[in-house]
């Protein structure tokens, strides 16, 4: 093709076939759903095929990740068109980061899933959704243009509709209509916020945005953001706008919680950390006393409820909530060190929610209880388990040596130099992180002792166990506590050496607030503030 | 004309947000619909409206001669219409089997997934 005769908005060279490497996990993801779902009633085991899908993903993310942290951003506009007007795929080391992390515990669920899952479900097309979940997820975290969000938002939502609604027992339609309705309002806004940044802005590609962010009327602007805080900070289920977590994430199975507990609302505050930070700075100044009032009263009132909760999965719930305080608490100190925080807690947020949900899914399975009330002296009967929980309870809460400790130690340096600077506001919001980590302890080593510790359920005096416990087979043993113990000892390993971590969260951070370098990649030239 | 679709857009999401602060499962769903329809008109009018002009580059040309209609919040829209419906749809068979599964249209009596008359929070421990 004689490229002369292209008007000069088009991209006239190849792409490098290196570059495809950005769109090839989520191709991979939505071929491997498609694949799937038609075969859904011939394959036998459905597991295998999306394992080593979701295998090539995370080949193609490591790929991308090592890539990225060596030569900085990447980016790939779609059709030939120049950045401004065809759609950009960016990847940064926090999007790359998060998309992997997001990839790896699809990859354990998948493998959870096979010891949890009976025979009468096959066929039912959890695998197919599962790939379709990673996709919008993926494409989430991957790409460089706003519209192209939503539609990821859309493919997530989508999915997670299906997966919350397998099975269709009435508990799971009950919570499917708060979700279902809640969520979908909650994209709905984001589009509406969407449609006014094309008004006043004229452009929906990221990097476009912060060029033309700068000069735009601050008031406007500023309303917008205040729409996208509104938007995202539902998905992410921020207080007060939590309320849909804690009624729809116990009642689909376990292994169905710990997929969402993991991917969902992470997706919602990465998705606010970019809109905030990177793409409407000026905005986020203005913004952030409500910011720090958001992030300050969900991390107190989150553990609370955890405390309050006597149902394993809803006190769960809780805790995930309390953890999206703390990202909030990132965002508002902004800065480096805060965007810095709010990156590693993500990435811990993806894989401890995640395996605290699946350790919770094979309590459940075999006291064949799913309030705590009725559970008791545990201990005695699964070592393992016990282990396992009271190692993600502390990771959850921050103890040090497990991966939570790094990111809550960066939040709190970072707010401490703000309030040493003067700011009164960053002093309360450091204090109600030290007041969210005890919180959070509490409520969690008190699931621990009701379920493994005491000696029955609510009420028993006997030194004799009074619980009857399901016996699990061998499958369920070997896949389910082999896939959580995995996670854990990932969480464990990435606790104790997080350099690596450090390094990317450092960069990546420093890609977000001075977002020169990732201007460049897609291709547009700064526009000086 | 600008200013009439605002105030239409105006029109719409108030009705929405009116509809789904309604316990009534069905007035959600219209409320929803009506509120997708208003984002709609939004991105619609926020691409500036300009009549009668079609985006056609006439050929031999590199750019339209003239100033032509914005097309592409059609395309914003078209898919946000498509998502949209996607999503209504399943919303609507989500209420009617909730309907025949919970007996229930009304929020405030779709306990299952949150009893009322919760226990109180254990005080051992």
């Amino acid at each position: 093709m004689d490229h002369s005769l292209l008007p000069p908005a088009m991209i006239a060279t190849q792409t490098a076939l290196t570059d495809w490497v950005i769109v090839l996990p989520l191709v991979l993801a939505l071929f491997g759903a498609a694949l799937l779902l038609m075969l859904r009633h011939i394959l036998h085991v459905p597991a295998l095929v999306a394992g080593l899908v979701v295998i090539g993903i995370i080949a193609c993310e490591v790929l991308l990740l090592v890539r990225v942290m060596a030569e900085g951003p990447l980016s790939m506009t779609m059709g030939k068109w120049l950045p401004p007007f065809g759609i950009s795929f960016t990847a940064d080391i926090l999007g790359a980061a998060f998309a992997l992390a997001a990839a790896l515990v699809t990859l354990v669920v998948i493998i959870y899933a096979e010891g949890d899952r009976g025979e009468s479900e096959r066929g039912d097309g959890f695998h197919a959704l599962v790939l379709l979940l990673l996709a919008g997820v993926t494409g989430a975290f991957l790409t460089g243009d706003l519209f192209n969000l939503y539609v990821w938002f859309e493919v997530m939502l989508i999915a997670s509709f299906g997966l919350i609604v397998t099975g269709g027992r009435p508990l799971q339609l009950d919570g499917a209509v708060k979700y279902g309705f809640l969520n979908f309002l909650a994209t709905t806004l984001f589009l509406l916020s969407l449609g006014l940044t094309y008004g006043l802005l004229g452009t929906l590609n990221m990097a476009d945005i912060i060029g033309k962010a700068s000069t735009a009327n601050p008031a406007a602007l500023t309303g917008i953001a205040a729409l996208l805080l509104l938007a995202f900070g539902m998905k992410a289920a921020a207080f007060p706008l939590n309320a849909w977590l804690p009624a729809s994430y116990h009642t689909p199975p376990a292994v169905i919680s710990a997929l969402f507990a993991g991917l969902l609302t992470k997706v919602g505050v990465y998705a606010l950390l970019r809109s905030l930070v990177q793409l409407m700075p000026l905005s986020r100044d203005i913004l952030e006393p409500a910011l720090l009032l958001v992030a300050i009263t969900t991390l107190l009132i989150a553990p609370l409820g955890a405390i309050a909760e006597t149902n394993l999965r809803r006190a769960i719930g809780f805790l995930v909530i309390g953890g999206i305080g703390a990202v909030l608490a990132g965002i508002a100190l902004a800065q480096q060190g805060g965007v810095e925080g709010a990156a590693l807690y993500v990435f811990h947020a993806i894989l401890t929610m995640t395996a605290l949900y699946l350790v919770a899914g094979l309590i459940e399975r075999r006291t064949g209880q799913r309030d705590t009330r009725h559970m008791g002296g545990f201990y005695a009967a699964s070592t393992p388990l016990s282990i396992l929980f009271l190692v993600l309870v502390l990771a959850t809460a921050g103890v040090p040596p497990f991966l939570g400790f790094w990111p809550k130690l960066v939040l709190l340096d970072a707010g401490l130099q703000q309030a040493v600077a003067g700011d009164w506001a960053d002093g309360v919001l450091v204090l109600a992180l030290l007041v969210n980590a005890v919180l959070t302890l509490i409520a969690g080593s008190r699931l621990w002792a009701h379920v493994f510790w005491r000696q029955g359920g609510e009420g028993a005096v006997n030194e004799h166990e009074t619980i009857s416990l399901h016996r699990p087979g061998p499958r369920e043993q070997w896949l389910g506590l082999g896939a959580s113990i995995a996670l854990t000892g990932l969480i464990l390993v990435a606790g104790l050496w997080p350099n690596l971590l450090f390094e990317g969260a450092r960069t990546g951070a420093a890609d977000l607030v001075n977002p020169g370098r990732y201007i460049a990649a897609v291709g547009l030239a700064e526009v000086a503030p | 004309m600008d200013y009439a679709l605002a105030v239409l857009v105006g029109l719409f999401i108030a009705l929405g947000v009116y509809l789904l602060l309604s316990r009534s499962v069905i007035r959600m769903l219209l409320g929803v619909t009506i509120f997708g329809n208003g984002v709609n008109l939004l991105i619609f009018t926020a691409g500036r409206l300009t009549r009668e002009v079609a985006p056609i580059v006439p050929a031999g040309l590199d750019h339209p001669a003239g100033p032509i209609a914005n097309p592409l919040p059609q395309a914003l829209i078209l898919t946000a219409i498509v998502i949209g419906f996607a999503m209504f749809s399943f919303l609507l068979v989500l209420a009617y089997r909730a309907y025949q599964g919970l007996d229930a249209d009304n929020t405030d009596t779709m306990r299952v997934a949150e009893p009322e008359n919760t226990p109180h929070p254990p005080l051992s421990y």
